[in-house]
C-alpha cells in the first residue's frame, strides 16, 4: 500500500492516487503531517543553490508504519510518496527515480495550454504513468 | 416478440458470436430485405442496394454510419447476411430512437422502416403503437464547428470525414463471403464533416477491390478520398498512396481534410515549419466548443514531444481528433497509430516536400516564398515519395533542431537566422516527434552560440588577463592605448580608476572578479589585480563591483605592487596575440554573447554581493559585541 501526492505551493493537492485505497484517510493524515518537515527542510536550504540533488528531499521521516518521502520542484510544488515501511526492497535510487519521473509528467502537464497551473490534475497520461509507477511498489 | 434463435443464431455466427435474437416477422422481413440487396448467387449485400435501403430508412449519415461501424460490416468488409440483419435491427432502434449500440438491439423493436424503396411492397411496416413516426431529417450534419471550420469546401461537397468513412477494412474473414465493396451513399450534407460519398464511390472501389486481405483496407479506403469534383484526381493520387492513406479507420485523415487542416494552419501560422504555440493553439480549439477537460486530453495525445506547441503534423493529429470527438467519436486513451506525427508527416507533408525540395535543390528560399510553393505544389501527384522519403532521414534531427532554433529564439542575430531559414528550406518536412525537444532546443541555440563564439575566443593567455577582446576594436584600442599609456602607468599601478565605458564584452572579466571572492592566493591575486590593472588601462566594460574588488585586492596586496608591475609589462607582449582574426562581422555574434555572459554574470556578482552583505552584518555585529565587551573591560583597566 502506497500513496502518492502531489502538492502545490500553497499545500492543497493537485493530484493524490493511493494504492490500495482503503486507507485513503491514513494517508492523507500522513502527507499532511508530512508538509510540516517539507516546509522546514525548504527553509533550511535557503541561500543555496537549487538543484536537482536538492530537489529530493529524502526520508521525511518514517512513521511505525510507513515511510514518507518527498521532493520539491523549483516553483514549490511539493511531491510526497508514502510508502509501506514493509517495502525494504525500495531503494533511495529508486524512490528518486520515480520522483524524476512524476516530476517529468507533471512538466508534461504544465505544456498542456489548457491546463491551468493550481487545477485539479485530470490527465489520464499522467494517471497511467502513476499507476504504473505504483504498481511496481506495491 | 418471441425468441427466433434458430433463425438468429445463422447468421449471428458470422458476427462473432452474438447472437441477434430475431422474431418471426423480422426474420422473415429482414430475409427479404437480404435478398433484395443481395442477389442470390452472391452471398453478400451488395454495397449499393445496401446503401440506398440504408438512404431510405432516412437516418442522418453519421447515424447510419455507426450502424456500419457496430453491425461489424466496416470490419469484415462488407455486408453478410449477419452485418446485414444487425444493420436492420439497428436501423430500427435508430429509427426508435435507441443510440446505435449493440445493446439496443438486445430490446425488442419494430421492424426498420425504409421509405420509397422501389418495388416496395413492406414500404411502411407494420409497427406497433409504440413507434412513433420517428421522420430523421435528411442529413443535418451541421455542427457548430463547421462555423469555424468549413469555410472553403462547401462547394465541393466533401466528403470530409474518415470518421464517417463507410468503406471496410477487410481483415481476415471468412473467405466464404464474396468481398464485395461497401459503400453506400448517404445523403451528402453539405459542409458537414460527415459527408459520404455517394455511387461514385463504387466506381473507385472496383478498381482497388480485391486487394487481398492485407491491402483491402488500403483500397477500400481509397473511395473515401474525394468527392466527385476531384475523383479523377484523387484517383491517381490513391493509386499512388494506396499504401498509406485511406482507410475506413476513424482516425485516419483524408486528403481533403488534411488539406483543410493545413489551410487552418497557415492561418495561424503562416510557416508550415513553424509551430503553433499553446495560447494559440488553445484559443483555436476552445472555438470548437468542446469541454476543457476533453481538449486537455486532445492536447495530451497530439503534442507528443511535449514541447507546448504543436507542428502541422501534430496539429492535424489534433484537429482530427477534435472532429472526431464532435462527431461522437469517444477519444482515444492513446494516439492511434494513423495519427502519429512520423506517420502524418509522411502522409501530411509529402506535397510539401515534393517542392521543398525541388526548392532546396535550386536554391534556399526564404520562407514565404516556400509557402506560396507549397500552397501551388500542394496537390501535386506523390510519385516521389519513397525517394524523398529516404533524404528525409537524414538531415531529420539537424533541421529541427535548425527548426526550433528558428522558431523559439527569437534575438538569434541575423546570421542565425539565415542559416536556420536556409535550413528549414532544404529539410521542411523532417519534423518528427522528439522526445524532449526543450532540451534539443535549449542544447541547440548554446551550441549554436559557442559554435559561433568559439573561432572568435581568443587563444590563451599566459596570464589571466583580461581578454574580454572579443571585438577587434577594442583590441586594437587597447593595444595603442597600452603603448602610449605603458610608460606613464606603470609607476602608480592603483591610480584612481578612471571612468569606464560600459561596453559588453565580459567574460574574462567576470571569471577573473570572481577569483577574489572565491580564494585569494596571491598567484591568483596577483593575475587578478594585474588583470584589473589591465582592465582600468584599456578602460574596457566594466562593473561599479569590480572597482571595488580591485580596491580591495589592491589593498590587500600592495607588497605584490612590483611583481605585478612586471607582469604588466609582459601584457602588452601578450597583447598581438589577441585575436586578430576576429571580422567585423563576428562582432555582433560576440556582442550577443557576451551580453549573455554579462547577465549571467551580473546573476552571479548579485548573489555574492548578497552573501558579502550578510557577512558584512555579521562582522559589523561582532565589532559592536567587541566594542561594548571593550568599554565595559576599559574602566577596569583605566582604573
Amino acid at each position: 500500500p502506497s500513496q502518492c501526492d502531489l502538492l502545490c505551493s500553497q499545500n492543497y493537492p493537485l493530484y493524490i492516487r493511493s494504492v490500495p485505497t482503503e486507507n485513503e484517510l491514513k494517508f492523507h493524515y500522513t502527507v499532511h503531517t508530512s508538509l510540516d518537515v517539507v516546509d522546514e527542510k525548504i527553509s533550511a536550504m535557503g541561500k543555496a543553490l537549487v538543484d536537482q540533488r536538492e530537489l529530493y528531499l529524502g526520508l521525511l521521516y518514517p512513521t511505525e508504519d510507513y515511510k514518507v518521502y518527498g521532493y520539491v520542484t523549483n516553483s514549490k510544488v511539493k511531491f510526497v510518496m508514502v510508502v509501506d515501511s514493509s517495502n525494504t526492497a525500495l531503494r533511495d535510487n529508486e524512490i528518486r527515480s520515480m520522483f524524476r519521473k512524476l516530476h517529468n509528467s507533471y512538466t508534461d502537464i504544465m505544456c498542456n495550454p489548457f491546463y491551468n497551473p493550481g487545477d485539479r490534475i485530470h490527465s489520464r497520461a499522467f494517471d497511467t504513468m502513476v499507476n504504473s509507477m505504483m504498481m511496481q511498489v506495491c | 416478440m418471441e425468441q427466433g434463435p434458430a433463425g438468429g443464431s445463422g447468421p449471428a455466427a458470422g458476427t462473432g458470436g452474438l447472437l441477434l435474437p430475431l422474431s418471426e416477422t423480422e426474420q422473415q422481413r429482414y430475409s427479404e430485405l437480404f435478398s433484395r440487396c443481395c442477389p442470390p448467387p452472391e452471398a453478400a449485400a451488395g454495397g449499393s442496394s445496401v446503401g440506398e435501403l440504408f438512404r431510405a430508412s432516412q437516418l442522418p449519415p453519421d447515424t447510419l454510419h455507426q450502424i456500419t461501424e457496430v453491425c461489424g460490416a466496416k470490419r469484415v468488409g462488407y455486408f453478410g447476411p449477419a452485418q446485414f440483419y444487425i444493420a436492420l435491427k439497428l436501423i430500427a432502434a435508430a429509427q426508435s430512437g435507441f443510440p446505435v449500440r449493440i445493446e439496443s438491439i438486445k430490446n425488442e423493436l419494430p421492424l426498420p422502416r425504409f421509405m420509397a424503396l422501389k418495388n416496395d411492397t413492406e414500404v411502411r411496416y407494420g409497427t406497433p403503437a409504440e413507434f412513433h413516426g420517428v421522420k430523421f431529417q435528411v442529413p443535418h450534419a451541421t455542427l457548430e464547428k463547421n462555423s469555424y471550420k468549413r469555410t472553403d469546401e462547401g462547394d465541393k461537397q466533401e466528403p470530409k470525414s474518415p470518421p464517417m468513412s463507410p468503406i471496410c477494412s477487410p481483415p481476415s474473414s471468412p473467405s466464404t463471403y464474396q468481398r464485395i465493396p461497401l459503400n453506400y451513399g448517404y445523403g451528402k450534407a453539405r459542409g458537414g464533416l460527415e459527408q459520404q460519398h455517394g455511387a461514385p464511390y463504387e466506381v473507385r472501389h472496383s478498381t482497388h477491390q480485391q486487394d487481398g486481405p492485407s491491402s483491402g483496407s488500403y483500397g477500400a479506403k481509397s473511395a473515401l478520398t474525394c468527392s466527385t469534383p476531384n475523383r479523377s484526381l484523387s484517383v491517381e493520387r490513391e493509386q499512388q498512396d494506396s499504401s498509406t492513406q485511406y482507410s475506413d479507420d476513424p482516425w485516419r485523415i483524408t486528403e481533403e481534410q488534411r488539406d483543410y487542416y493545413i489551410n487552418q494552419f497557415r492561418s495561424l501560422q503562416p510557416d508550415l515549419n513553424a509551430f503553433i504555440s499553446g495560447s494559440i493553439a488553445k484559443n483555436f480549439f476552445t472555438k470548437s466548443k468542446l469541454p476543457i477537460p476533453e481538449l486537455s486530453h486532445i492536447w495530451e495525445l497530439s503534442d507528443v514531444d511535449c514541447d507546448g506547441a504543436l507542428t502541422l503534423p501534430e496539429f492535424c493529429a489534433a484537429f482530427h481528433l477534435v472532429v472526431a470527438r464532435k462527431n461522437g467519436y469517444q477519444l482515444p486513451e492513446t494516439l492511434p497509430e494513423t495519427l502519429l506525427p512520423e506517420y502524418l508527416q509522411a502522409a501530411c507533408l509529402k506535397p510539401i516536400r515534393d517542392c521543398a525540395l525541388f526548392d532546396s535543390y535550386s536554391e534556399p528560399l526564404p520562407s514565404s516564398q516556400q509557402t506560396r510553393d507549397f500552397s501551388r505544389t500542394e496537390k501535386s501527384s506523390a510519385e516521389e515519395v519513397p525517394d524523398k522519403s529516404a533524404l528525409l532521414q537524414d538531415g531529420k534531427k539537424d533541421d529541427k533542431q535548425a527548426l526550433k532554433v528558428s522558431t523559439t529564439l527569437k534575438t538569434i542575430p541575423k546570421e542565425f537566422q539565415h542559416l536556420t531559414v536556409k535550413a528549414a528550406a532544404q529539410e521542411p518536412n523532417a519534423l518528427r516527434a522528439r522526445p524532449r525537444s526543450r532540451s534539443y532546443s535549449s542544447t541547440s541555440i548554446e551550441d549554436a552560440m559557442k559554435k559561433g563564439e568559439e573561432p572568435p575566443t581568443p587563444p590563451p593567455r599566459p596570464q589571466k588577463s583580461h581578454s574580454r577582446a572579443s571585438s577587434l576594436d577594442l583590441n586594437k584600442i587597447f593595444q595603442q592605448s597600452t603603448q602610449a599609456v605603458r610608460s606613464g602607468w606603470l609607476p602608480p599601478p592603483p591610480p584612481a580608476l578612471p571612468p569606464r565605458p560600459s561596453v559588453s564584452q565580459t567574460e574574462q572579466p567576470s571569471e577573473v572578479e570572481l577569483h577574489p571572492q572565491m580564494n585569494r592566493p596571491p598567484s591568483q591575486a596577483e593575475e587578478n589585480s594585474s588583470a584589473k590593472k589591465e582592465v582600468v588601462l584599456a578602460q574596457p566594460p566594466s562593473k561599479p563591483a569590480r572597482r571595488k574588488l580591485r580596491t580591495e585586492a589592491q589593498g590587500l596586496e600592495t607588497p605584490e605592487l612590483s611583481p605585478t608591475i612586471n607582469v604588466t609589462s609582459s601584457l602588452p607582449a601578450v597583447k598581438p596575440h589577441l585575436p586578430v582574426q576576429k571580422q567585423s562581422s563576428k562582432q555582433k555574434r560576440a556582442i550577443q554573447t557576451a551580453i549573455r555572459k554579462n547577465k549571467e554574470a551580473n546573476a552571479v556578482l548579485a548573489r555574492l554581493n548578497s552573501e558579502l552583505q550578510q557577512q558584512l552584518k555579521e562582522v559589523h555585529k561582532e565589532r559592536i559585541a567587541l566594542e561594548t565587551q571593550l568599554e565595559q573591560l576599559r574602566p577596569v583597566t583605566v582604573l
